[in-house]
């Protein structure tokens, strides 16, 4: 398969590039929800407009009345999303959510997605336990109790758990906590009777939750996939929500660089142009080239998960880690390069770095990933 | 589809009979690289074997038309063919700047007469080419060369010197930039074709820091250069003062092939091979090689989508400069971690281990990646004007 777009490819990323270009921008969302400190952190009307333009059905199967697209469509719809900065429960929904409920029965999927596809549910992950993702370990413990299960444990960095109806969590059924083996993931209702959560406001106005699982009874038909089978629904909804968070760092590398370049176009200063300024060039220069980069592992870790290939893995950690490292540089070169301005609150550039800080955390940032690239090649 | 994958079939079936197991061990050293021309002689019998194939095949230029030596094979087909020589790790059966420099551009401006007469040569590996663009006084400047042609009805009278001319002293023939009209920079430069062993033709190698002689200074002392070298075989490729056209479109063969990008489904990792070679790594280099194999692979993924939007002229024109900065810079990279995973046996300069000091000379050599072609700051200040479009570029 080539590694650009084909023509309904094409065709869904000027849709979505409209659409994210007009209903999601940035003044109209990121503005507009953190100015009102809106405890969900984004637009429930918007999330409905998504469901209408079938964007929450792109990983649902057709099967399940959903649009059975695959991870290089979704990756189109979020890089658009990175590109305005626009806050929805997408990436944790209508990826990550969307791709374990895939593989669940067919009561759960019968349960949650017909919500996921209307836009009126949202839903979010529960995988982290500590500051640094690290799904290799998990402690939360789940025990069998009478049909079903009891939960105990602590989450954090739980992306917009608040407003969700329904949380996705991965939690020990046997053995120790490092062990491969032995996880179970749960399709946690909202109101489950023991979890509690704790919101917090994150730097980039994103709201995530801390949360605690005392005691939480689930009935045994809340089970993602087999029990003790949980690490490879779990894989699968990471790295569909990897090869996503790096689309959408493609889109906030290439928003925050053609602002940046638009700046230097206007911006005069010794009666030049600060772009005639080779220094300023050659780094811009670089920073497209970083983002190009970025841009085809990102293509190329969404293709191979499409077709299921061994090699999906690899391409995935080597796409969020290089997504990471480009977006970092463009949000960091497009400060830099707005002088003063740059750092005022007003100005939008400065909204790409803090979006930027954030994204590259979730799901394993880029030493995650490169120590995973590593550990993968043998080394 | 379906007829690709007979073509694979039958592409592993040919290259299963004809390419002889030593010409699938890795190149170790200059031996075991085919260069053809009027001085070439094969190190093996199997090299010889192997090129006699390939050139018989068309497989010297898979995708250049029948009619001048090659295989007439569609991109696609090309791609095929060569995912299944790196599948069974095949070399190359013949390296030459005629293959990758001044056959494209005869391809895209030469006459019928020329592409019959050259290319066909090159594709047989009969006639090694050299490039002279470089002067001493015009390097990234290139449009400044002053190395002059006087015109003399049939022919020029062309004095002046070039520089860095990679193996001037082994090839049989060049391609030379030579200035034409004084008055006009860039429309005075005409795309000269000639016989290195024309009288005033002479060469001196220079030593690299890598202790090899790979390029020389070449000097021209009122060398007659034919406008003419039979019915339709003008010696110069173009219209006369109309070589920077040619030179500028070569450039970006030049670029393309020295970024890597034609070999991206070739370029490895590193950091597992270092292991192997050194044991235990310390944990800061095994970091460095970890990040160093996400923008190895990384950069593969894009020389592979380069590639595909090349064959659908979906590629930014100004791309190649882009490749070529990335991948050098890459490729410097790839030589420091190597060294400094090898160690103190890395810096051996002629021991029998290192097979003649092949780590050291190879870091150094690739040193020059960032310089010849273009260099780093002239590829980013190209990507500066062209792609971003910045003011006074
Ligand atoms: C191994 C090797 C093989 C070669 N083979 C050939 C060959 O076969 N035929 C041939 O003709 N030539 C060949 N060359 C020559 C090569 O093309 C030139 O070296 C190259 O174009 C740079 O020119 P220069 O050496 O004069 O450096 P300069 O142009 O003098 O550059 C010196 C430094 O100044 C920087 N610089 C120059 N201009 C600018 C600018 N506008 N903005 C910012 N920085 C700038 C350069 O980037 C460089 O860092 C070869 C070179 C090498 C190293």
């Amino acid at each position: 398969m080539p590694l650009y777009h084909n023509d309904d490819q094409a065709l869904l990323a000027d849709t979505a590039s409209q659409f994210m270009g007009e209903e999601g921008a940035i003044a109209k969302q990121l503005r507009h929800w953190r100015d009102k400190d809106c405890p969900d952190g984004f637009g429930h009307e918007l999330w409905k407009q998504f469901a209408e333009m079938g964007f929450t059905g792109i990983l649902v199967s057709e099967d399940d009345g959903g649009l059975g697209m695959g991870n290089v469509e979704a990756g189109i719809v979020l890089e658009q999303i990175g590109r305005n900065l626009t806050p929805s429960p997408f990436l944790s929904s209508a990826v990550l959510a969307a791709t374990a409920l895939g593989k669940g029965s067919a009561d759960l999927r019968g349960r949650w997605l017909p919500g996921l596809l209307s836009g009126d549910s949202v839903f979010a992950v529960a995988v982290d336990e500590g500051p640094k993702h690290n799904p290799q370990k998990i402690t939360t413990r789940a025990e069998k109790s009478g049909n079903g299960f009891r939960l105990n444990g602590a989450k954090s960095f739980v992306v917009q758990g608040a407003s969700a109806d329904m949380i996705v969590v991965a939690a020990r059924t046997s053995g120790d906590d490092s062990d491969m083996d032995g996880l179970t993931l749960f399709a946690v209702p909202k109101d489950a009777a023991g979890l509690s959560q704790d919101a917090v406001r994150l730097v980039d106005s994103s709201m995530a939750t801390h949360l605690k699982l005392d005691n939480v009874e689930l009935d045994g038909d809340a089970v993602i996939g087999e029990v003790d089978g949980g690490r490879e629904v779990l894989n699968a909804m990471l790295n569909a929500g990897r090869a996503g968070a790096a689309a959408e760092a493609v889109g906030v590398a290439g928003g925050s660089m053609d602002m940046t370049v638009d700046y230097l176009k206007q911006r005069k200063q010794f009666g030049r142009l600060i772009g005639e300024f080779q220094a300023l060039q050659h780094r811009a220069a670089h920073l497209y080239s970083e983002v190009e980069i970025a841009r085809a592992a990102v293509i190329k870790a969404q293709q191979l998960l499409d077709e299921g290939s061994e090699k999906a893995e690899l391409m995935v950690a080597v796409a969020k880690a290089k997504a990471g490292i480009a977006a970092g540089l463009a949000v960091k070169e497009g400060v830099q390069m707005h002088g003063g301005i740059g750092m005022t609150d007003e100005y939008d550039i400065g909204l790409y770095m803090k979006r930027d800080r954030a994204l590259s955390e979730f799901l394993g940032d880029a030493n995650y990933h490169a120590n995973r690239v590593a550990e993968l090649s043998g080394y | 589809m379906a007829n690709l994958e007979e073509f694979r079939a039958e592409t592993r079936a040919w290259l299963e009979a004809n390419c002889p197991p030593e010409m699938r061990e890795p190149v170790r050293d200059d031996k075991d690289v085919y260069w053809g021309g009027r001085n070439g002689s094969f190190s093996s019998e199997a090299q010889g074997a192997w090129f006699d194939a390939c050139v018989e095949k068309g497989y010297t230029v898979p995708a250049w038309p029948k009619e001048y030596g090659g295989a007439g094979l569609s991109p696609a087909e090309a791609k095929v063919l060569r995912e299944e020589m790196a599948r069974i790790n095949a070399r190359s059966p013949l390296h030459s700047f005629g293959i990758w420099m001044l056959g494209p551009a005869l391809l895209q401006f030469g006459t019928e007469g020329q592409k019959k007469h050259f290319l066909n040569q090159i594709a047989r590996g009969e006639i090694r080419w050299c490039q002279g663009y470089s002067e001493p006084g015009s390097g990234s400047d290139l449009v400044s060369l002053q190395t002059y042609g006087e015109d003399k009805g049939d022919h020029w009278v062309v004095n002046g010197q070039k520089i860095w001319t990679s193996y001037a002293d082994k090839a049989d023939w060049i391609f030379c930039l030579v200035r034409t009209d004084k008055e006009d920079k860039y429309r005075g430069i005409t795309f000269m074709l000639y016989d290195m062993t024309t009288p005033g033709v002479s060469t001196k190698p220079i030593k690299l820091i890598s202790g090899n002689s790979p390029f020389c200074e070449t000097f021209f002392d009122d060398v007659k250069v034919p406008k003419s070298y039979g019915e339709d075989i003008p010696g110069f490729v173009g219209e006369i003062n109309r070589g920077w056209d040619v030179a500028k479109y070569l450039l970006g063969h030049e670029r393309e092939m020295i970024s890597g990008a034609g070999n991206a489904d070739r370029l490895t990792t590193i950091g597992a091979a270092m292991k192997r070679h050194t044991g235990e790594l310390d944990p800061i280099l095994r970091a460095q090689l970890a990040m160093f194999d996400v923008d190895a692979l990384a950069f593969s993924a894009m020389g592979e989508k380069f590639l595909d939007e090349i064959k659908v002229g979906k590629a930014h024109p100004a791309q190649p400069n882009m490749m070529k900065y990335s991948g050098t810079e890459l490729n410097k990279r790839r030589h420091e971690l190597m060294m400094t995973a090898g160690g103190s046996r890395s810096l051996e300069w002629d021991s029998e281990v290192t097979r003649g000091g092949k780590p050291s000379r190879e870091w150094l050599r690739t040193k020059a990646n960032s310089i010849e072609g273009g260099t780093s700051e002239v590829m980013l200040n190209v990507i500066a004007k062209r792609i971003l479009d910045l003011p006074g570029a």
